[in-house]
């Protein structure tokens, strides 16, 4: 175990950011600490960093106790939100700053150090910025060599805090997959912090979900979309419709729906709340049914089918528009639920009004400055 | 950096007639004010030619005040730095029971009075003073003597220095201090690096009005120097010695010194704004 994290706990007057953080990190890895903004990633991070210290816990890097040594004893290579680079001095200097404050003794000569530089420039692809001032740059350009600063002191741990959330949205998505091509030919143990749900799971080898200053879950990506342990979790990754539903003999029950797809749970018999994707709900023509369509909007891929039954219940799904052709507004529907998620007892009462889905979305926003 | 909007642009063109009278007004007031007297001084300093100028400014009484005063600021403006600086890091990057009474304390000497500062000085260092008989008994001279001077110039340009540099600090944040703290930098490696550069201009033009202030003190100096001739007398006092025995010419040629000197830093300060905007 590379990093080790156990029972790391951070107060700021009463507010408790981290309430008891238990955390491995294997060597090579690449974790993200993904949550919404107040949930403690940033300050878990800065604890990591050595620029902020738990109240209690222990943090520990191969054995050696990181409590007790500070920030530059670490030798870990942090990414700043705002990349924080020396305005005065060029991309070049800005790279060789963590090798030019070395003690004498141990600074590399001149001409190793101009090397070392210049590999990083290439390996990062900014050879042609090199002496440029950081507002010369771009933001993507910023971010690469804020990158490449961090990774000069060959970093044991690379922490990077919401690096791409300053950016646009293309330059998102093309300075993820270059993140990604870096990390696994550098293969340095990586973890970055982002409240990006999309970003969290197309780069990292493991995501832990935090909220409120403690872990919801920690897991591969596809684990923890399929199989999210906690509410909070269900509805942070697009699980938006909750129904109240009634366990019987491992199965769910509940009027008008029909919830044989899902797998038999071991649950004790009663009430408890499913979780489900609109995606995942499919509408059945069933003049039987309580159900009833009031509203269907394209998206142009999607068809956004709002049913209602006379019971006031009102259910949000998606459908393939190629596949809802026969869907009319009025028409009587059973809703066919291909997977979910149920979680014992009744969560808390947000109907699954179209108005509580919007104010879900998948990507929390957070704007902090 | 051009504005959006060309300034006027947006007034009716019959209101032309208007704007150039106003703006008339104001050139003629800022002449009567400022520009005039300026010239006047030296015309003044002048009027008898320029031997005789010549000669005023010679005189060992007003070349021991101009040697006094640059003294005076080469002593307050590097200890104003180094204060300044030190609070103005203190109040940016530290959060502590007392911050804004400290900030407070550093701003008071702008809204006090230079002359009670030199009562306050008077009071605690005079020979019936709180701590008088202490240093008459030390053999300690403070009043009517340079220590005073220095001491009551310190207190009247405290505030520059930090005005000018905290809120650089504060709005700079300290993301890139903590960046080279995780880059291995030492503390002096940090400020001599990554604090100092970012703050550098803002630190001149403060040094720069510092200089400028303790250069043309006039009040508080008067209260604690006790103006003797060719001792303790600084440029601005000499001035108004000069100016009292009646020597005009003499009077106008120290003021003009002391003019020239004043013209000198406002010209440093103006190159040193215009490198701060374009950084």
């Amino acid at each position: 175990m590379s990093l080790a994290m156990s029972n790391i706990t951070r107060r700021f007057g009463q507010t408790e950011v981290l309430r008891g953080i238990d955390l491995d990190v294997a060597k090579g890895e690449l974790i993200a600490l993904l949550g919404p903004s107040g949930s403690g990633k940033t300050t878990l991070l800065r604890i990591i960093a050595g620029l902020d210290w738990p109240d209690a816990g222990n943090l520990s890097f191969e054995g050696q106790d990181w409590l007790l040594k500070t920030a530059a004893q670490r030798k870990i290579g942090m990414v700043f939100q705002h990349y924080a680079l020396f305005p005065h001095m060029t991309v070049r200097e800005n790279i060789a700053f963590g090798l030019t404050v070395l003690p004498r003794a141990q600074r590399p000569g001149k001409a190793q150090i101009a090397e070392t530089v210049q590999r990083l420039l290439t390996f990062l692809q900014i050879s042609q910025l090199a002496d440029r001032y950081p507002s010369e740059l771009s933001g993507g350009q910023r971010q690469r060599v804020a990158l490449g600063r961090a990774m000069a002191i060959e970093p044991r741990v690379l922490l990077l805090d919401e690096p791409f959330g300053a950016l646009d949205a293309q330059v998102r998505r093309d300075l993820r997959r270059w993140l990604r091509s870096v990390h696994d030919s550098a293969g340095i143990t990586t973890i970055f912090v982002t409240h990006d749900q999309e970003e969290a799971f197309e780069l990292a080898d493991r995501v832990v979900v935090m909220n409120g200053g403690v872990i919801e879950q920690i897991g591969r990506p596809d684990q923890i979309y399929d199989h999210p342990a906690t509410p909070f979790v269900a509805r942070f990754l697009g699980l938006t419709v909750e129904l109240p539903v009634v366990m019987k003999a491992g199965r769910a029950e509940a009027a008008g729906f029909d919830l044989t797809a899902l797998p038999r749970r071991a649950l004790p018999e009663g009430p408890a709340t499913l979780f489900l994707r609109p995606a995942d709900i499919q509408p059945v023509a069933d003049p039987a049914a309580p159900f009833h369509l009031t509203e269907i909007s394209s998206t142009g891929a999607l068809l956004r089918v709002v049913a209602e039954s006379d019971s006031g219940c009102r259910i949000e799904a998606e459908v393939p528009r190629r596949d809802g052709h026969g869907l009319e507004t009025g028409m009587n529907v059973s809703l066919c639920a291909v997977a979910g998620q149920i979680f014992p007892g009744l969560a808390s009462q947000r109907a699954s009004s179209p108005v509580a889905a919007e104010t879900t979305p998948h990507a929390l926003k957070e704007n902090r400055l | 950096m051009k504005p959006a909007v060309v300034p006027g642009a947006l007034a009716p063109r019959e209101k032309q007639t208007a704007s150039r009278l106003l703006i008339g007004l104001a050139v003629a007031v800022t002449a009567v004010i400022i520009v005039v007297p300026l010239i006047y001084i030296f015309w003044r300093a002048l009027a008898d030619g320029f031997g005789v100028f010549a000669q005023n400014i010679l005189d060992p009484n007003t070349l021991h005040a101009v040697w006094l005063t640059a003294l005076v600021a080469l002593i307050t403006v590097p200890v104003n730095i180094v204060i300044g600086l030190a609070a103005a890091w203190l109040i940016a990057r530290f959060t502590f029971p007392g911050r804004k009474l400290l900030l407070t304390v550093i701003e008071l000497p702008f809204s006090i009075s230079p002359i009670i500062a030199g009562v306050c000085y008077l009071l605690l260092y005079g020979r019936q003073g709180l701590l008088g008989p202490m240093l008459a008994d030390a053999d300690i001279q403070i009043l009517f003597a340079l220590p005073g001077i220095v001491l009551v110039t310190l207190f009247v340009t405290a505030p520059f220095v930090t005005r000018e540099v905290l809120p650089l600090m504060q709005a700079q944040g300290s993301e890139q201090e903590q960046a080279a703290l995780t880059l291995g930098a030492s503390g002096f490696q940090i400020f001599r690096l990554v604090t100092l550069p970012n703050i550098r201009w803002a630190l001149v033009y403060g040094a720069v009005l510092a200089s400028a202030r303790a250069i043309g003190e006039f009040g508080a100096v008067s209260v604690v120097s006790g103006s003797i001739r060719g001792q303790t007398n600084t440029l601005p006092l000499q001035i108004e010695l000069l100016f009292n025995d009646l020597n005009i010419v003499g009077a106008f040629a120290a003021a003009s010194t002391l003019t020239l000197l004043a013209l000198v830093t406002m010209l440093i300060k103006t190159l040193v704004e215009g490198r701060t905007k374009s950084d």
